[in-house]
């Protein structure tokens, strides 16, 4: 193990010494077999979002072959079916992250709609005039802008804290930051444009040593590593599906128990009631408080079934995996004339963002895409980052489950091509 | 490098593209538009010194990717000395050759002039917006409408 294992919580995964046959995996994604202008796909733009295995495209396939009914309504056969699958989902979304409770996770769109939830919530609860709420110089935009309308509507002041060259956060910066007015703290378990792994538990006893409250943005993390929210302690931890090899328009708010049933509820709706008269309604227990409206049952299902898969594999097996392709991709990339990455922290996961002379990640997107390779060129909707650095933009490959040493060979390739135009 | 992308990329693009021309503020500018590309964080600030109808001086700054800053070059070279009518016309041209290709009815090249070395841009649909960032912000500049222009 390296010092990256003390920075983050792992749990122990079952998984036979090296039995994981990236070949075999491969041909659990559909998708991954076609050729794109002629060439073998080389898909790297994983956290953008991941590609599914046939267990996921199965297991929506058949609920609504043999299930489809409405959840926690009907006495007829098909909605009791369709209540345990979904009930059943949460549980073993509950267990995949060790929540201690099922009621602690809370079905939502995506990891956005999770924190716009908390900030509508607890946000507007806690944050009066006055406070603050603290969060870091890498989020992402879906961790930036629901915290600064909050801020707004509640005369409230964002604070942020910065990274150093390599990517890492300044934990004594943040520790100054907590504040008597701090509020809140938002912060990224891995950044998205950086791959940097931030010491989750160490922030958050920071934090809560100060009576702030955490919420830890999960999307990058968890298709990296195992997530033990009970070794993390974070208050709350969002996610989404699809970047977990689940289905997109599903994603998971977890909540400590005890502070979700001490918040108000979110939207209004049918589920989420327990009786309404025109002069009052009762709001229903949680996790059942957060979830107005049917829904998106199909997709529970679906994630159950991408969290039933990458347990099959074994987390510790995947982060092994992508330690390797990630080890061997910052090896060859700098091989590459004139590359420079972008985020270089000791803790990494998943992701290799780089610039490149004189080439716009644009023109590189375009000219990788030409030779099968799949990358994203852009801000990876994290602008305060590329301005930190002083660029608009970068390319981004990131990695999944099913990548290869063959295909970081070919990234490598194609940029070569790169440099060929741009010569 | 294979067909298409030698169209897009063709020697001339890149050389714009890396040096590219007009690329500077302008003092005494009478008109000036932003031009924004939400999607790869394209920004150009375009700058016009009209006198009367004629478009006397023009010129950008700003960053982007190779497609975007020799589409502002080329543009911002051809356009002096051109009234406004005929800026808009060339906009048109330039609009229907990224857009529709070669297939797109007739398309005069010669009418183009320099523009001609995008017409590999149309079988790159993503990077039509790239192409037209410049011609976009024009327009607005021309109008004189305040706020910045965005490809989305």
């Amino acid at each position: 193990m390296n010092a990256n294992a003390e920075l983050r919580a792992i749990r122990p995964e079952s998984s036979e010494a090296g039995g994981y046959d990236v070949e075999r995996i491969r041909r659990d994604f559909p998708i991954l077999s076609q050729k794109v202008w002629d060439k073998p796909l080389v898909y790297l733009d994983n956290a953008a979002t991941t590609q599914k295995p046939r267990a996921v495209l199965d297991a929506i396939q058949s609920y609504y072959e043999e299930s489809n009914a409405n959840v926690h309504r009907g006495v007829h056969l098909l909605s009791e079916k369709a209540t345990r699958l979904y009930e059943e989902a949460r549980i073993e979304i509950a267990r995949f992250l060790n929540a201690r409770d099922p009621r602690e996770v809370i079905f939502v769109r995506g990891a956005t709609e999770g924190i716009n939830l908390v900030a509508q919530t607890l946000g507007r609860q806690r944050v009066g005039p006055g406070d603050e709420v603290l969060i870091t110089g890498m989020e992402h935009h879906s961790n930036i802008v629901p915290w600064q309308m909050l801020c707004e509507e509640r005369g409230a002041k964002l604070v942020v804290c910065s990274f150093d060259d390599a990517g890492q956060l300044r934990l004594e910066e943040l520790e100054q930051k907590m504040g008597p007015h701090t509020k809140l703290l938002a912060v990224t378990h891995v950044s998205n444009a950086l791959g940097t792994v931030n010491p989750i538990r160490r922030i958050v006893d920071m934090a809560h040593r100060h009576g702030v409250r955490v919420l830890v943005d999960g999307a990058q993390a968890a298709p990296h590593l195992a997530v033990d929210v009970q070794a993390l302690d974070a208050d709350f931890y969002v996610l989404s599906g699809h970047k977990l090899y689940g289905p997109t328009g599903i994603g998971i708010l977890y909540g400590k128990s005890e502070i979700l049933e001490a918040i108000p509820p979110w939207q209004g709706g049918g589920d989420m009631i327990l009786s309404v008269t025109f002069e009052k309604t009762v709001y229903n227990k949680i996790p059942y408080k957060f979830e107005a409206g049917t829904p998106d049952i199909a997709g529970a299902v679906g994630l159950a079934a991408a969290v039933r898969y990458l347990s099959g594999l074994g987390l510790a097996a995947v982060e092994a995996h992508e330690a390797d392709l990630l080890a061997y991709g910052t090896r060859r990339l700098a091989e590459v004339p004139g590359l420079r990455m972008i985020g270089t922290a000791a803790a990494k996961a998943g992701v290799l963002s780089f610039v490149l002379d004189e080439v716009h990640p644009h023109d590189i997107g375009t000219i990788l895409d030409r030779e099968g390779v799949a990358v994203r060129a852009g801000h990876h909707c994290a602008q305060p980052v590329m301005q930190r650095y002083g660029i608009p933009a970068t390319a981004r490959a990131s990695l999944g489950l099913y990548n290869t040493r063959e295909e970081i060979d070919a990234l490598v390739t194609a940029l070569l091509k790169v440099n060929e135009v741009f010569r | 490098m294979k067909g298409e992308l030698s169209d897009l990329y063709q020697e001339v693009v890149v050389d714009h593209g890396k040096r590219p021309r007009n690329f500077h503020k302008l003092e005494g500018a009478t008109h000036k538009a932003e031009g924004l590309n939400p999607l790869c964080g394209d920004h150009l600030t375009l700058y016009i010194k009209l006198d009367g109808d004629v478009i006397q001086e023009v010129s950008f700054e700003g960053s982007g990717c190779a497609i975007s800053k020799a589409s502002a070059s080329v543009m911002t070279g051809i356009l002096k000395g051109k009234t406004k009518g005929e800026a808009e016309v060339l906009f048109d041209r330039f609009h229907a050759m990224v857009t529709k290709g070669p297939g797109g009815g007739e398309l005069d090249l010669e009418a183009l002039g320099k523009l001609a070395i995008f017409s590999g841009v149309w079988e790159f649909p993503t990077r039509v917006k790239c192409a037209s960032l410049a011609w976009h912000t024009l327009h607005s500049a021309l109008r004189g409408e305040g706020a910045p222009v965005s490809t989305e």
